[in-house]
């Protein structure tokens, strides 16, 4: 039987700020030969805001996975400390203390779902409702007023002075959708059809849904040119139909279907064909000094990694500045220059073990919708971070979308920490020891009336 | 469902397995290459630049050439060269971007990453100490670089002056006109270098960034003939400067109807001279007739001996000099006097001359004599090293005694010396038509080899005018501060 390990838990939390807060006053001694003078303010906040939220998880699910907290703590906490350095060199956008907040109003959220979420299997009546409105928020960039393109996507919405990243909410309601979908619809879509090779086909007419959610993504990454999205939801839908269907055809299927949708979209859309060229050579001059959709911002963050080597220049000490956008698309490169191949290493296996107690939860759930959606909010994690981090070390051709946790901006970091509360409150109902059953003597039972 | 969830973990940790794997292989192994290290694209390499206290450039142990400031702000050290102009072409210069001449070529010394400094490194590191370069001791004689410039500079031409200590190689004088600032092109900001930097008009022959010692070639015009008689001298050894050789006032060249004529169209002598008094008087003739005897084939060989045809570094790189390619049968006799397409720089010059003082041998020239840690130590020092033997000692002595004679009675008499034994060659070299020709000078005492070049210094051809009466002055006054020092 599982154990509650709450004390373990505060432990680990306890140690997740501690570190943070080292790297924090690492930052002031290097660049200013200080402990920075906000150190107390910034410590007690991330603290603050991490006990809060171990109190509500400790009463409202007690059986929860004790890693994930703290685990998250850590990522987010680091996120905070890359870019409280890099405000510090004066790198315009950069706002150490707007992130705080958001992590603040994240943590709020993720108390929040746990309050009014007690039983994660009220999403499942809800699937269709969470369908409509993941592909609401997913479109509501292209409604006109509502939309805001910046640096040439359309994925933001705007009220007033605050934008609002949509499709990063859409994810997780869209997650909800599929597996709610495949849960009922799993037996049929199973079916077999044709054999070909070795492989069994699916039905044609089965094929409906997988074409819908490949029009929908095509769709996000032709009008929204927002190709991170688009192969996110389209990874998250495949392994999902595959996990609830044990059919390897509907993922070949899957893949066929994006690598012709984007290469068809490639030959059209000159900014989808060049990111490949500008992967596989991404030195070349004439890829660097292209204004739009060239190696610029890649190749400085290769640059900071390639400066950072093993060990890292240490916080504070290199010249993460100069890669653009550092503090969101690249604070993975910005980290592997001053923490080095040692800090990634950490940072990475850190997102490995997120992904897998979201998968041990899964595992261990009970109930088709709960693994299902346990598996795909964790595989979402793993595929977003496999997406954006082999984009920045030149592992894929790259992509943007945000680092989970680390990255700055509000909308992520809120959606991230709802997909959190998702996954604690399933570990909890995984964990928590079943109803005991009432044994007395013999075969005999005793109904009381 | 669980055997498919499976599946899907098992590829999520392959995910983090090719992202782990690929991290360690660009941070540890690609990102370490050149690509990634030395891209003067990646502006780190360029806050690094002026993050490390550099080594100072010295000259003769004494005067400080160039060294790193320290200042506040996020460019940390500067470069000054407190000598400025008059060591320009020998320091070079420490941009942004590039470092040129001894900057460049002992760069990674100078900024402490060379290999011969880890053990020092590694002792920084663990004692907390900031890495330091180490200090570059040149072999210039300040007082006899201080007169080579001063005498140069007064004839208001562009030139060279390349003094070299025969015995050893080391390069005692390296001047070069006209000359530039090098503070202005250190300065950190980029903007303003480019700026000074085109202002000096880089890709013209004119530009005063040349380094006309050693990046630039010249007709070396009658100095030249000093490598004929080496070889004339080399070829039978019963020869001296008392063999005749014949002298017309015309020497008429095979296969063409050209002839070759003496300076200002003079007869030499009595038409069968002494090749002592052939030289003494830059007869053209007798010299053209020894070029056809001898054939291209010896010349070339002789010019190899003096180490002509090889590009040096010394440290700072010296580009080929050349005979140039073997033409038809006339053309050699123009060779052997200096002309057609014989190609010098003022270093190789100096050279020949150090060659012929030095008993044949050519000893190759060095600018660096000794490298020491931020503390003092020493790291290495010179060793002089012989680069060909050009002639034997006997040639070179019979040499010797020809070419003081050429100080005592004939062209070059303007670097007499009193009371020191100077020997010495005037050249007058034509160039494009219209352009005066160049003004040379090659010579030595018994201490230093030396080579004078003053570019179209020569008022006019045909004017009394020659190498002899631009260039030796000035061999003169580098001559008397060797003596001096």
């Amino acid at each position: 039987m599982p154990a509650k390990r709450r004390v373990a838990q505060l432990v680990m939390l306890a140690f997740a700020v501690l570190i943070v807060m080292g790297a924090y006053a690492n930052v002031g001694l290097a660049i200013d030969e200080q402990v920075p003078s906000g150190m107390l303010t910034y410590g007690l906040g991330l603290g603050g805001f991490m006990l809060a939220a171990y109190l509500v998880l400790a009463k409202f699910a007690p059986w929860a996975d004790p890693l994930l907290l703290p685990l998250v703590t850590l990522v987010n906490g680091l996120g905070l400390v890359m870019i409280f350095r890099l405000e510090r060199a004066e790198m315009p956008g950069a706002s150490a203390t707007t992130q705080l907040l958001y992590t603040g109003i994240g943590v709020v959220l993720f108390a929040v779902t746990l309050l009014a979420l007690r039983d994660h299997r009220t999403l499942q009546r809800l699937t269709y409702t969470s369908g409509f409105v993941g592909l609401f928020l997913l479109v509501s960039p292209l409604i006109p007023g509502l939309g805001k393109t910046i640096n040439g996507a359309k994925i933001w919405i705007g009220f007033g002075p605050f934008t609002i990243q949509p499709a990063e909410f859409a994810k997780i309601a869209l997650v909800v959708f599929f597996a709610g979908y495949l849960v009922a619809k799993r037996d049929v879509l199973a079916l077999a059809g044709r054999r070909l090779l070795f492989i069994d086909l699916p039905r044609a007419r089965d094929l409906g849904p997988v074409l819908i959610t490949w029009g929908i993504s095509l769709g996000v990454l032709v009008l929204q040119r927002d190709l991170g999205s688009s192969l996110l939801l389209f990874g998250a839908f495949i392994v999902m139909l595959y996990i609830a269907t044990q059919r390897t055809s509907w993922v070949l299927i899957g893949i066929l279907l994006f690598v012709g949708g984007a290469f068809i979209a490639g030959q059209i859309f000159d900014h989808v064909g060049d990111r490949f060229d500008v992967w596989l050579n991404p030195g070349s001059t004439e890829f660097y000094d292209r204004e739009f959709g060239g190696s610029y911002q890649l190749m400085q963050g290769l640059f900071g990694m390639a400066n950072g080597g093993i060990l890292g220049t240490g916080l504070g000490q290199g010249h993460p500045e100069l890669i653009p956008l550092a503090f969101s698309d690249f604070i993975f490169a910005a980290t592997g220059e001053e923490l080095g191949l040692t800090g990634l290493m950490a940072l990475l296996m850190l997102y490995a073990l997120i992904v897998q107690r979201g998968l041990r939860t899964s595992l261990a759930a009970r109930e088709p919708f709960t693994k299902l959606l346990a598996g795909g909010l964790s595989f979402i994690i793993a595929w977003q971070v496999f997406i954006i981090v082999g984009g920045v070390t030149n592992l894929i051709p790259l992509t943007g979308l945000v680092t989970p946790f680390m990255s700055q901006g509000g909308s992520a970091l809120l959606a991230n920490w709802i997909l959190i509360a998702l996954l604690v409150r399933m570990s909890d109902a995984a964990r928590r020891p079943p109803p005991q059953a009432i044994q007395n003597e013999g075969l005999t039972q005793v109904f009381q009336r | 469902m669980n055997g498919t969830l499976k599946r899907a973990a098992v590829a999520c940790m392959a995910m983090f397995a090719l992202l782990m794997i690929n991290v360690n292989y660009f941070q540890a192994v690609r990102g370490q290459t050149d690509t990634f290290q030395n891209d003067n694209r990646d502006r780190r390499n360029y806050f690094e630049r002026y993050a490390i206290e550099r080594g100072r450039i010295t000259a003769g142990g004494k005067v400080i050439l160039a060294q790193s400031k320290e200042q506040d702000g996020s460019i940390r050290f500067v470069r000054r060269y407190a000598e400025g102009e008059l060591y320009a072409h020998v320091t070079g210069f420490f941009s942004p971007y590039t470092a040129t001449q001894i900057e460049g070529t002992e760069n990674k010394l100078l900024d402490g990453s060379s290999a011969d400094l880890l053990l020092q490194r590694g002792i920084d590191m663990f004692t907390g100490e900031p890495t330091r370069g180490a200090n570059v001791d040149l072999t210039i004689d300040p007082k006899v670089q201080k007169a080579a410039y001063d005498a140069l500079r007064q004839s208001g031409k562009r030139g060279a002056v390349v003094a070299i200590d025969p015995k050893t190689g080391a390069i005692l004088a390296m001047v070069s006109l006209p000359t530039y600032d090098p503070n202005v092109l250190s300065d950190p900001d980029p903007g303003k270098v480019t700026k000074a930097y085109e202002a000096l008009d880089p890709k013209s022959l004119d530009t005063p960034l040349l380094n006309r010692t050693t990046e630039r070639t010249y007709a070396p015009g009658s100095t030249f003939k000093v490598v004929t008689t080496a070889a004339w001298l080399e070829d039978d050894s019963s020869r001296d400067g008392n063999t005749n050789v014949d002298a017309p006032t015309r020497l008429s060249l095979p296969s063409t109807s050209a002839t070759l004529p003496n300076y200002g169209g003079a007869a030499c002598g009595g038409g069968n001279v002494p090749m002592a008094y052939a030289l003494q008087k830059s007869c053209n003739t007798p010299y053209g007739k020894i070029g056809l005897e001898l054939g291209y084939e010896k010349m070339l060989e002789q010019t190899e001996k003096f180490g002509i045809g090889q590009s040096l570094q010394v440290p700072i790189p010296v580009v080929a000099s050349s005979l140039g390619p073997q033409e038809d049968p006339a053309a050699i006799a123009m060779s052997a006097i200096g002309q057609r397409s014989v190609q010098m720089t003022p270093l190789q010059m100096a050279m020949i001359a150090a060659g012929i003082a030095n008993d044949g041998k050519v000893m190759k020239p060095y600018l660096v004599n000794r490298i020491t840690n931020h503390k003092g130590d020493e790291l290495s020092a010179a060793d002089p090293e012989e680069l060909s033997e050009a002639m034997s000692a006997e040639s070179a002595q019979k040499l010797k005694a020809m070419m003081v004679s050429v100080v005592n009675e004939g062209t070059a008499r303007a670097a007499q010396v009193p009371g020191l034994e100077v020997g010495g060659k005037t050249g007058t070299a034509e160039t494009a038509k219209g352009r005066a020709p160049h003004a040379w000078f090659i010579g030595f005492s018994d201490k230093v080899a030396l080579a004078v070049l003053v570019e179209s210094g020569a008022a006019s051809v045909g004017a009394e005018a020659t190498g002899g009466g631009v260039a030796a002055p000035i061999a003169k006054s580098v001559l008397e501060a060797v003596q001096s020092r």
